[in-house]
């Protein structure tokens, strides 16, 4: 049965991952983006790491995903545009993807993966707790730090949004 | 009789069964609601509504699904086809899997997960996609402008909804829907809303931050739900009909039933984080898990009752307005309610 989950999962992610990259759509890819991320999203609850799952729906689809589709919705004409779509600089790429393939390859293949004979002899246990007290001793130093680089980039965001505005004023009142 | 039972007894069949509970519920709300919503309009507004079908019209309902049901099913020719008969169902999807882990009564919750309601808040945010992509399928301008004006609202008043339940998540020490209502159960006194299950001082030292929450999450699952005093995305006035414009027969219907779904659906999570979920006020009396689901239900239902008198009774609120609530008065008053609930779970 988990089996069989897992399988379902992994060809969502990979199916859509596809369009992701093949389609000449850039709405499509986005849209197509959901269901990889949805996929992902199974197979983390299938590895027992619930909290991780659920921040993956709430930060990626939530978040990301929507501000990707807003991108691209208010960038281009409502109606289905052209991009590029042939292929540019192929050698650069090919080696680029070939060197990305063999180190991910490679860390598989030299990976002891742990094995599970029965799925159902783990017992589902909850990891919000242990995450929670992580962050908060032993990784607090790269906890605290990533929030004053996001509250950086808030204010950052916040500051450019506005320079604009007030530029605007000033052209209106000239 | 023995092969049903053994049957019954097989996992994936019990699981794909309970999971079919909620849909019953929502079906049979949805009509209840339809019904409710029309008339409770109409005494607000002085009008009679339905008259005509049965005792002051109860059967207009059923007569209402029957014509939704045979309208032919319209695909504009310049939409895009597959996108456009997806998007109903991926925002039903993502407002069906909410209701998962709330918990109906003591003896049923879909899964009692241990991060109940940050998979709430996670599974709704599906339903932002759906109306983005209904939007953008439909090729229709007002069907994109309302439903980027509905994405932009539902993710801004995600960040005063979400900042509200964590208030709560600090004072119950809990993420797990079916916890959170345990802890508050014991009467009346023991909800959140009068200072939950703890000491006297710090019980009056709650109050008025719960009270404040309460507001915050209840204006923001308001606007979550696009229904007036934030429908702007539906603003028939500038958008003809807003993301489903362009939809008709059971896609349309569709939409509407997982609006009503979700209107019951924050209704459920106000009840459950700030009156005590399916816990009797009379403590022990009237407790069960039968009468837990009568409680559960009927509170949830004066919550969808609220929506419903706000809705007829407030104008409509201007996009700049609608903004200016979210993040200059609902989010400081938020995080100032966390940081004194912090102190106060503290000391």
């Amino acid at each position: 049965m988990y089996e069989i989950i897992f399988y379902f999962f992994a060809a969502v992610t990979i199916g859509s991952a596809g369009v992701v990259v093949f389609s000449r759509n850039i709405v499509y890819s986005a849209f197509a983006l959901f269901f990889t991320f949805f996929g992902v999203a199974g197979i983390y609850v299938l590895l027992n790491a619930d909290f991780l799952a659920v921040t993956q729906l709430l930060i990626y689809v939530g978040g990301i995903l929507v501000l990707i589709l807003f991108g691209v919705m208010l960038t281009t004409n409502t109606v289905s545009v052209d991009i590029k779509a042939k292929s540019l600089n192929t050698l650069p790429a090919v080696s680029v993807v070939a060197a990305l393939a063999g180190l991910l390859a490679g860390m598989i293949w030299t990976t002891d993966w742990f094995m599970s004979k029965n799925m159902s002899e783990i017992t589902a246990q909850t990891t919000s707790k242990e995450i929670g007290s992580a962050l908060i001793t032993t990784h607090l130093l790269p906890f605290e730090v990533a929030s004053v680089v996001l509250l950086v980039a808030i204010v950052g965001a916040a500051m450019m949004a506005r320079r604009e505005s007030v530029k605007t004023q000033i052209s209106n009142s000239k | 009789m023995n092969e049903l039972k053994l049957l019954l007894e097989n996992p994936i069949v019990m699981s794909v069964l309970l999971a079919f509970v909620p849909i019953v519920f929502i079906l049979v709300y949805a009509l209840v609601t339809l019904y409710g919503e029309m008339k409770v309009a109409a005494h607000i507004q002085n009008r009679l509504a339905y008259m005509e079908n049965g005792w002051h019209g109860t059967l207009q309902p059923f007569a209402d699904i029957l014509k939704l049901l045979q309208k032919e099913d319209i695909i504009p020719t310049a939409a895009d086809k597959f996108l456009f008969s997806l998007a109903p169902y991926l925002v039903f999807v993502g407002t069906y899997a909410s209701f998962a882990v709330l918990p109906f009564s003591s003896g049923f919750i879909g899964s009692n997960i241990d991060l109940g309601i940050l998979y709430l808040v996670a599974a709704s945010s599906l339903v932002v996609v759906g109306l983005l992509m209904s939007g953008w399928a439909s090729n229709n301008k007002w069907s994109l402008f309302g439903s980027l004006r509905s994405a932009a609202q539902i993710v801004s008043y995600e960040i005063p909804g979400v900042l509200a339940i964590l208030g709560v998540v600090m004072v119950l020490g809990t993420m797990n829907m079916q916890t959170m209502t345990q802890m508050q159960d014991g009467g009346i006194q023991n909800w959140l809303i009068f200072g939950g299950n703890f000491a006297l001082g710090q019980k009056l030292a709650l109050i008025p931050f719960m009270f404040i929450l309460f507001v915050i999450y209840l204006l923001s699952s308001m606007a979550e739900v696009n229904r007036t005093p934030f429908d702007l995305p539906e603003a028939e006035s500038e958008l003809v009909q807003g993301y489903n414009t362009e939809y008709s027969g059971m896609k349309f219907a569709i939409f509407y039933l997982a609006e009503y779904a979700n209107l019951f659906l924050v209704s459920a999570v106000v009840v459950i984080l700030f009156f005590g979920g399916w816990t009797s006020p009379f403590g022990s009396f009237m407790g069960g898990p039968v009468w837990s689901a009568f409680w559960f239900i009927m509170k949830g239902m004066f919550f969808v009752f609220v929506n419903i008198w706000l809705r007829w009774t407030l104008p409509r609120l201007r996009v700049d307005q609608l903004m200016y609530v979210s993040w200059k008065v609902l989010t400081p008053f938020a995080l100032f309610c966390i940081i004194a609930i912090g102190f106060i779970m503290v000391v």
